[in-house]
């Protein structure tokens, strides 16, 4: 049996309108090389100068995720040769970074709730990003994304599992998105994971020897390639082999990783504070101000949605699980719904429809009127559902669509009683064995009256009806 | 040509041709690296449809060409940027064309700024205007020799470690280093960030004083420029009663050459006269400037030259090998010259895990010390320092470019300014032995204005061509 041991290295980008040095726009998916300026460029001369908007969110951030922000902190510059990295460094910060001593806690299938420290969270810039398949035979370089605000955030060695490894992140990159501080988008590159993985004998207290792994592109393929990379290293140390310190890649064609093609030279980054860039000095009050401004955060929310509405915990979790989904659940249950309809709801058919488009097809104060006419018997709950689809994309009244539809639902005793009385005609069978004892068949009826009434007849008037006819039918053959 | 005696009716066209002129004539100096006559004539033709009087109203100003500009070429004198282009104007020359500057001269230098002689120009040496044999200093030296020849008024050079204020002193004229964060670096080309400033040569401290006054002040686009109120034009102090002149015993050894020190005790006689009270100061630390500056200037400039890889512009070679590693050899080790890439290896090495501690903490708490001195000596009741601004004059090509050390030393009294970050000038204050001899005033931070004023009246009570020993 082994221990496994992981610590991820997170870099969101801040949501900024302008990169975090210079003016150049960070929109995602512009053609090569438009949002670039001298600056970014790294051309001679062009200096840096910090972006406000990127250090307020960092600092937001940090307080999100329980750190201690820094009164001052300071940018260094991390010196390599790589030729997406325009100036040969790249602006980041080393020994005085922003904030450290965080925390993330989530819930873990093998250990309860586990808590998993923030070691530190510092700012700097993106690099550009290499084109291998733009000119034949050549290597491109785009450097749009060069100087786009990054901060990273490193955990400490406290996840023992790669199922707690993406726990971590769905927490993390919640708590981020309640913040409002990032987009973290995998597909964008607005979210990137890299994470260390070492393996030790249980009780042991030193760790193994770290490898890491880069290259995953969603949270279920950290997931694997940390399954991956467990594997490989519990081969290694059960075949008496030794794990060398190395990076590795994973190929989620195949779900294996892989050794860097270059031999990972030891890298010398030669960090040292930029002398174009004095020390980022954030007042006490500034910063106690941005923590009293931070919105609800996930936990917070969750706990108070529970007690508030008396939502079961399951409930609660699906339904903060998005910021936008518990705004719109608070906004149909303040419109009038009963809280546990509106969770059910939402749980239900908006959550398919958000979660697939990122919007609401029917507005908050529409559901909440369809769930009144549910719970005053205007519609059943079946017909409801197709009320809900006729509503989505339109304004629509669901007291109107519902009559549209002529999904009314009807507790007429005449009209009901036709219903009923037409059903028992054609199943003369079944009314013969529910009256021999088999009366579990009330359901049958039930659902026979509704099919003949197209949904309309309310069960709940529909039920005593049979009830009476049958007991009556029977009690005159006897 | 100086505005400060300019009359009215004179025009920036007439300027430019005879600055053109005097170009053309002084060609064997190898002072610049790119002007034209068109360029000067455009930008006269510019000047003179100004609706307004401007500060400098057509004065030609040559500029060192480590400062970018969209019309020339800006090569810091290397082979990696023959024939780069900037993209763009550096804040000050964007200011001093606003300010009525013509400019269309780029002076040569040592390259990237590393020398102490303009004899590490890719492009060839400077030579002395007073005599070819000798150097003009450096790294400034093409600015220097250019005003020290009388072809333009005033130029820009840029100091790391007293690149201006060493050739002022050795080309015998006024050479003005501000306060760091007192002119933006926005378009200087980086060699050590927290060390340059653009700084100016004149031919006196008025001229210098008003190219200073147009250029300084805050700029969004620099963070380390401070915010402060733009320096007014300098004024000239009637004499210098009331103040306090400190002379550091460190910056008179012994071997100090005696043309030097004639030249600085006749100075200092002159400040009495004039009504200041003189009175020695100690600022021990200063003797480890050099070797400090020799590990904090390197360092940073490593990375600051990072950025000729020949990736994106400049001067590209593929190496043998074909990839990317052989490129970056190819083109840093052809496109950078001998100096340069000493300076890049010391300060590769100075940075690298495990020697970090030893050299660049330590040099950076010695600078402290160096900084703390010059605080201590102004907070004593000393409003200025006067010094010798070189060991000695002008020395001769070649006789220390086998020696790094040697040339080093010929910026021992001035790089220890740098490394306090204050403002200090040099100004011719004689002759030894035809060549001449410079006095350096240091004042404190942003005090550029008690320091262009007293320097005025020196300059006044001083005769700059009288023989001293």
């Amino acid at each position: 049996m082994w221990e496994t041991v992981i610590g991820l290295e997170v870099h969101v980008q801040l949501r900024t309108r302008t990169k975090m040095f210079c003016a150049d726009r960070t929109t995602f998916g512009d053609p090569p090389n438009t949002n670039v300026c001298p600056v970014c460029l790294g051309l001679p001369g062009a200096l840096p100068v910090p972006n406000a908007e990127a250090i307020r969110l960092a600092t937001r951030a940090a307080l999100a995720l329980g750190c201690t922000v820094h009164e001052t902190s300071v940018f260094a510059r991390k010196n390599y040769f790589y030729p997406d990295l325009p100036k040969g460094y790249q602006i980041s910060q080393f020994d005085k970074p922003l904030a450290t001593g965080g925390e993330v806690s989530f819930e873990s299938a093998d250990r309860g709730r586990v808590r998993v420290g923030v070691t530190r969270l510092h700012v700097e810039e993106d690099a550009g990003k290499l084109l291998h398949d733009r000119l034949p035979g050549k290597t491109a370089v785009d450097l749009n994304r060069a100087g786009i605000p990054l901060a990273e955030i490193v955990s400490e060695p406290d996840l023992r599992s790669p199922a707690e490894a993406r726990a971590y992140l769905v927490t993390l990159r919640q708590i981020l998105i309640y913040a409002g501080v990032s987009e973290c988008s995998m597909e964008q590159g607005s979210l990137r994971v890299d994470a260390n993985i070492s393996i030790r004998k249980p009780g042991e207290t030193r760790l193994g020897t770290k490898t890491e792994v880069k290259n995953m592109n969603s949270f279920a393929n950290v997931e694997r390639a940390l399954e991956a990379e467990h594997a490989r290293q519990v081969e290694l140390l059960e075949s008496g082999q030794r794990v060398e310190q190395v990076t590795l890649l994973f190929n989620a064609g195949t779900g294996r990783v892989k050794p860097t093609r270059s031999k990972e030279e030891s890298h010398d980054y030669r960090y040292f504070p930029d002398p174009d860039l004095p020390p980022l000095v954030l007042s006490a009050n500034w910063i106690a101000e941005q923590r009293a401004t931070l919105p609800e955060l996930p936990e917070a929310k969750r706990s108070r949605l529970e007690s508030a509405y008396a939502l079961p915990q399951y409930d609660a979790r699906v339904i903060t699980s998005e910021v936008g989904l518990a705004d719109y659940f608070e906004t149909v249950v303040k419109a009038g719904a009963d809280p546990k309809a509106a969770a059910n709801w939402i749980m239900g058919e908006v959550m398919t429809s958000y979660n697939e488009s990122g919007q609401f097809p029917v507005s908050a104060e529409r559901l909440a009127q369809l769930i009144q006419l549910v719970a005053a018997a205007t519609v059943s709950h079946q017909a409801a559902k197709r009320v809900y689809t006729e509503m989505a994309g339109s304004d629509q009244d669901p007291g109107a669509a519902a009559e549209r539809l002529g999904l009314i639902q009807v507790s007429d005793e005449g009209a009901l009683a036709r219903w009923v009385d037409e059903v028992l005609a054609a199943h003369p069978g079944e009314v013969d064995r529910f009256r021999s004892g088999e009366t579990k068949l009330l359901g049958f009826f039930v659902g026979q009256v509704m099919k003949r009434s197209k949904g309309k007849a309310d069960p709940k008037a529909v039920q005593p009806l049979l009830q009476s006819r049958l007991r009556i039918a029977a009690g005159t053959e006897a | 040509m100086s505005p400060a005696t300019q009359k009215e009716s004179v025009r920036a066209a007439d300027i430019a041709r005879e600055a053109g002129k005097r170009l053309r004539a002084a060609q064997s100096l190898n002072a610049t690296l790119d002007w034209s006559q068109e360029l000067l004539d455009a930008e006269a033709t510019r000047v003179d449809g100004m609706k307004r009087r401007t500060l400098l109203n057509g004065m030609p100003l040559a500029l060192k060409d480590n400062i970018v500009t969209v019309e020339q070429p800006t090569t810091c004198a290397s082979r990696i940027l023959e024939g780069y282009r900037s993209p763009y104007n550096a804040t000050v020359v964007d200011r001093l064309r606003a300010a009525g500057a013509v400019i269309a001269v780029k002076a040569n230098m040592d390259e990237f700024a590393m020398g102490s002689s303009t004899e590490h120009s890719a492009y060839g040496r400077v030579k002395h205007p007073l005599d070819p044999e000798r150097v003009p200093g450096g790294s400034s030296g093409g600015s220097a020799a250019l005003v020290a020849a009388g072809i333009v008024p005033a130029a820009l050079g840029s100091e790391t470690g007293g690149s201006v204020r060493q050739p002022a002193s050795f080309c015998g004229v006024v050479g003005i280093k501000p306060s760091y964060g007192r002119v933006s670096r926005y378009g200087l080309v980086a060699f050590g960030s927290s060390l340059d400033c653009i700084s100016v040569f004149g031919r006196t401290v008025q001229d210098a004083g008003l190219v200073l006054s147009a250029m300084s002040g805050h700029d969004p686009l620099d963070a380390t420029t401070l915010d402060r109120p733009p320096l007014p034009p300098p004024k000239v102090a009637a004499d210098l009663r009331g103040l306090t002149v400190g002379v550091p015993v460190e910056y008179f050894p012994p071997d100090l050459h005696p043309g030097v020190a004639g030249g600085v005790r006749r100075t200092i006689e002159r400040v009495q006269e004039l009504g200041a009270e003189v009175r020695e100061v100690s600022l021990p630390h200063s003797m480890y400037a050099v070797p400090t500056y020799y590990i904090i200037a390197p360092a940073e400039a490593a990375a600051n030259l990072a950025r000729y890889d020949g990736v994106r512009y400049g001067q590209r070679r593929i190496g043998p090998e074909g990839d990317i590693r052989s490129l970056y050899r190819a083109t840093r080790g052809q496109g950078f010259g001998p100096e340069v890439q000493r300076r890049i290896l010391v300060g590769t090495y100075v940075l690298s895990a495990g020697y970090y501690d030893a050299y660049y903490r330590k040099a950076q708490q010695v600078r402290a010390l160096i900084a703390d001195d010059f605080q201590r000596a102004f907070a004593s009741g000393v409003d200025l320092l006067l010094t010798p601004t070189t060991p000695t004059p002008a020395f001769k090509a070649g006789e220390k470019t086998e020696d790094p050390v040697a040339m080093y030393l010929a910026d021992i009294f001035v790089c220890p300014i740098n490394l306090a970050g204050l403002p200090a000038l040099s100004l011719p204050v004689g002759r030894s032995e035809g060549l001449p001899v410079g006095a350096q005033l240091i004042a404190p931070a942003f005090e550029e204005d008690r320091l262009l004023a007293a320097a005025a009246a020196v300059e006044r009570a001083v005769d700059p061509a009288a023989e001293v020993r």
